[in-house]
């Protein structure tokens, strides 16, 4: 799907890699982020994922240039501009609450870049125009922003920023005002202006869905670091710590007693839920599975798939997750006080410090 | 909404009527002697005329002092909306030691009664500027009125800039401002109709300040009201006073009316 945003921005631009090296920021007593490297190659879709006060943030506002790193340095496309004034950076941000100007039209809002540049009001009225008609809210161009819904005003926050070319989009939380519906429609615009701009994305969210639904790699926030940084797939199913594994989705820790009696090995694991199969009856395991025996503590249907806990012998709950199939009878048929078994294979175990 | 029974409404609606006519029938009355053609205001009047209009227009005594009411205004408004904006500034974005007690210090002048203000610069200016040399003349009357009309704006543009959203300032730098068009284009225009309003007020608290003014005015200076004031002792020229204060209702009008139409325009938009 081709964007309609894209259409109107310039060919892919270079020199868009970020590059922070040893960046640390405190307000007065308080570290917000620690000696943080972090590299972004150019048209990366990047997301800051982690709980609020993670740093993730602070990070997104000293690339803006809102905040100065106390030490370290920020680099775009190998030019320094740790101590830049805001105005001078080659970066746009698209803000929480999108931040449009009250006292200024739709129009005057997207032209609002180009006319600071001095560009006249005849040269810029055709972008102007061409980038309202494609975000289709051509129609709003002569209201004001509070005229506008929650949806319309993140669209023409977004046209206001592409509209000057930048380097780099930052945005920060720009879906969380939105309703459900409306934010998953939007998360698929935004992946696809990206991938047609070819402008790098730096995007801050602590909703780890859109985190790994929109990113070509998420670093995972926690207390002014980042605690692992991958594709979607790697920080999902490969959580380094313990940290990650519980805030990305469901996890069940299983700590290191329990796997040296089934494996040998004395190490902390992460299973998925849904890696984690449920054997009821005469199901069996296969030879390379790694098997625990317990009762079936609770049930929890979701629609899609359904949870079974299960309490074992060693005393922990563990979380399976069943898809429900097109096969009604494949369901889990389970119920509470059941014994039963769980199983799961070792690839899908990850080892946690 | 509150529900009035019949005689609960006629009641208050009589209350009100008597309050309006209270209020509003010395100023009819000011109006209607201003046309008299008596030397003295009296009540009846016997015979209109214009002829008290003739004389205050052609009076050069009123002319000065309405000129040096206009002047003294308008420089107490301009030292109050530079001062009154930039205190408002300082005490809204920014956090620093003794904060509270800057914005205590501000807003004080309204509140301490004006013959204290007057008496209190009246003996700086003379006993303490003087004696060194400083000869603060005009100049001093328009800091007197300053002090008091600084709490107009700094009231009005620290309402409005609590308000605003400091978010849009941000995205401004963001898409390219420098600080200076941010200001100008963003942030000055959000609390305009606020800074406009508290100047009309400065301007008008000024124009109709006796006490202050009597205690600064350099000598063989008047005001309008100084000078409407010192009429009324001799009351062969009563009449000319009608004309003054007739004139003064008029043009109270405008501010009136000016910050009405502000008041909407800022609720409109909300």
């Amino acid at each position: 799907m081709s964007s309609p945003i894209a259409t109107t921005m310039a060919p892919k631009t270079a020199a868009g890699d970020v590059s922070l090296t040893g960046v640390s920021k405190t307000f007065g007593e308080m570290t917000a982020v620690q000696n943080l490297d972090l590299d972004v190659p150019q048209g990366e879709f990047l997301s800051m994922l982690g709980p609020s006060g993670s740093g993730k943030t602070t990070v997104l506002r000293m690339i803006a240039g809102f905040e100065e790193a106390t030490s370290g340095s920020i680099r775009i496309g190998g030019e320094d501009l740790t101590r830049m004034p805001p105005h001078q950076r080659p970066v746009n941000t698209v803000f929480q609450d999108y931040a449009l100007f009250p006292h200024l039209t739709i129009a005057e809002n997207v032209a609002y870049g180009l006319r600071v540049r001095g560009q006249s009001k005849t040269d810029r009225e055709a972008a102007v125009a061409s980038a309202i008609a494609q975000v289709k809210l051509g129609h709003v161009a002569s209201r004001l922003p509070h005229q506008l819904s929650g949806g319309q005003r993140q669209r023409i926050a977004l046209a206001r920023a592409l509209i000057l070319r930048p380097r780099v989009l930052l945005l920060d939380e720009p879906l969380g005002a939105l309703d459900k519906q409306l934010r998953e429609e939007m998360q698929i615009e935004l992946k696809s202006i990206q991938r047609d701009v070819g402008i790098t994305f730096i995007f801050v969210t602590h909703d780890q869905e859109e985190a790994l639904t929109l990113s070509d790699r998420v670093a995972v926030f926690n207390n002014g670091r980042i605690e692992q940084i991958g594709t979607a797939r790697e920080v999902y199913e490969y959580p380094q710590t313990e940290f990650v594994a519980r805030f990305l989705g469901l996890s069940n820790i299983i700590p290191s007693d329990t796997v040296e009696r089934l494996t040998g090995e004395a190490r902390v694991v992460s299973v998925r839920p849904e890696r984690v199969r449920l054997l009821t009856g005469t199901d069996t395991a296969s030879d390379s599975d790694i098997v625990l025996a317990g009762t079936v503590a609770e049930i929890v249907y979701t629609g899609p798939t359904t949870r079974v806990l299960v309490d074992t012998a060693d005393g922990i709950r563990l979380i399976t997750e069943t898809q429900n199939s097109h096969h009604p009878a494949a369901d889990v048929q389970a119920r509470r006080g059941d014994s039963v078994r769980v199983a799961w294979t070792d690839d899908h175990a990850a080892t946690l410090p | 909404m509150l529900r009035l029974s019949r005689g609960a409404r006629i009641g208050l609606g009589t209350i009100v009527a008597v309050v309006l006519v209270f209020m509003y029938t010395p100023l009819l009355l000011v109006v209607l002697n201003s046309f008299n053609a008596a030397r003295i205001a009296s009540w009846p009047i016997r015979e209109f005329s214009l002829e008290w209009w003739g004389k205050a227009f052609a009076s050069e005594p009123i002319r000065a002092a309405l000129l040096n009411s206009v002047l003294v205004g308008l420089g107490a408004t301009a030292v109050a909306l530079l001062l009154g904006t930039l205190v408002a500034f300082a005490l809204q974005r920014y956090s620093f030691f003794g904060k509270q007690s800057v914005n205590l210090l501000v807003v004080l002048p309204i509140a301490l009664p004006g013959v204290v203000t007057g008496v209190a610069l009246n003996n700086t200016y003379n006993q303490l500027l003087e004696p060194i040399g400083i000869q603060v003349g005009y100049f001093g009357m328009i800091i007197a009125h300053a002090t008091f009309c600084i709490v107009m704006v700094f009231n009005n543009v620290f309402a409005r800039l609590r308000r605003l959203s400091p978010n849009v300032e941000e995205a401004s730098r963001d898409l390219g401002a420098t600080p200076w068009q941010t200001f100008r284009l963003i942030t000055f225009p959000q609390f305009r109709s606020a800074f406009i309003a508290g100047g009309i007020l400065a301007f008008a608290l000024s124009f109709d300040e006796v006490v202050v003014t009597i205690f600064t005015a350099p000598p063989g200076v008047d005001t309008l009201p100084l000078w409407m004031m010192n009429q009324m002792a001799r009351p062969n020229e009563a009449s000319m006073v009608n004309v003054v204060a007739t004139v003064v209702i008029l043009f109270s009008l405008l501010p009136v009316w000016a910050s009405q139409r502000l008041g909407r325009e800022i609720s409109d938009r909300d």
